[in-house]
Formats: C-alpha cells, structure tokens, sequence
C-alpha cells in the first residue's frame, strides 16, 4: 500500500473527504518527521516508537572493490514496533 | 518529551474536526496501517519510509542472560526502511 491508497482507504473508513484524508496523513507523518528532525522521540501506542540514534564515523569497505572509505557520522531513525502491531503480524 | 498519538490528535482538530472526530480519524488511520501489515502487506509512505513485512526463518539463540541454549521459531516481524527525504531532513536539523 502506498501514500495514495492509504489515502483513499481513509477516506472511505472515515467518511470524510480526499482532501480531508490526505491532510490528516500529511499530519501524520509530518508531525513524526519533524519530531525526529528535532531529536525528539516518537511514541504511538500499539503501532511503533522512533528514536533518533547517533552513529560515529568509522572506516568501511565498498564491498565490490574491497576499497577502504571513511563513513562520516549519521544519525538514523530507530524504529520500535509496538505490542499490538507485534502480535498481529506474527503467526 | 516525546510525540505521542494524543499530540497528533491536537494537530488534527485544529483542521476543523471535533476532539471526537479527531480521535476516531486517527484510530482509523492507524488501523488502516496495523491490518494492512497484518496481511503481509508492505507500507510505503513517500517522503518517509518505508514498513515492511520479513519472515524470520527459525534459528538457534541463546539466552544472553543464562547462557541457555534455545529455538527461535519462525516468525514474521515488521521492519522500517527510513526514506532518503527522511534521512535528509534529520542530519540537517543541527
């Protein structure tokens, strides 16, 4: 499922209108993204958490040519998934 | 602090909706996500990322804490593969 779909299939369990639908999805993921733009963690009940995670600069190898390059600093997004969500979706 | 569902809901009433409203249309969204992943079926939001749905072959583990030597079974577990835009977006927030 993508953006568009999950769009239109709000829209229907919902009953409001398309436009109305895409903002709230737009809310949805906006408001996650700028809180781990801000540093700050992301907790929704019964479907994941992020957290924002440091990663240090170290030294890698391109796996094709075996050539050694230096990875700088990152941060990524850690995702946690929730109990509910867990359970679900294993067998 | 962290950003929880009922912030999201504030958000959202501020569009127009009812406190009520606003809840049920986040539920919904959020069910809309949880049973698609239930199906086995991938999320893919552009601009964020990416939910997806791996099956974990069973293995041999170890509990770390006693040493114990056990079966893993064969399970199904949701991973997020952070969008690009995403991965931008927060190492440019300094």
């Amino acid at each position: 499922m993508n953006k568009l779909e999950l769009i239109a299939t709000l829209k229907n369990e919902a009953g409001i209108s398309k436009a109305e639908a895409a903002k709230v999805v737009e809310i949805f993921f906006g408001s996650m993204a700028d809180a781990l733009a801000g540093g700050e963690r992301v907790e929704i009940r019964g479907l994941c958490s992020f957290f924002v995670k440091d990663y240090k600069s170290y030294v890698g190898r391109n796996p094709k040519t075996g050539e050694k390059v230096t990875i700088v600093p990152k941060k990524l997004p850690f995702f946690k998934c929730g109990k509910e969500l867990k359970e679900r979706v294993d067998y | 602090m962290a950003l929880t569902k009922n912030d999201i809901v504030t958000k959202v009433h501020e569009m127009g909706f009812t406190k009520k409203k606003s809840t049920d249309v986040i539920e919904s969204l959020l069910e809309i996500i949880k049973s698609e992943l239930e199906d086995g079926e991938d999320v893919l939001i552009s601009g964020f990322g990416k939910f997806c749905v791996k099956e974990k072959k069973k293995r041999r583990g170890r509990n770390p804490a006693t040493g114990e030597e056990l079966i893993l079974r064969k399970r199904k577990v949701v991973t997020f593969k952070c969008s690009g835009k995403l991965r931008q977006k927060i190492n440019n927030s300094e």
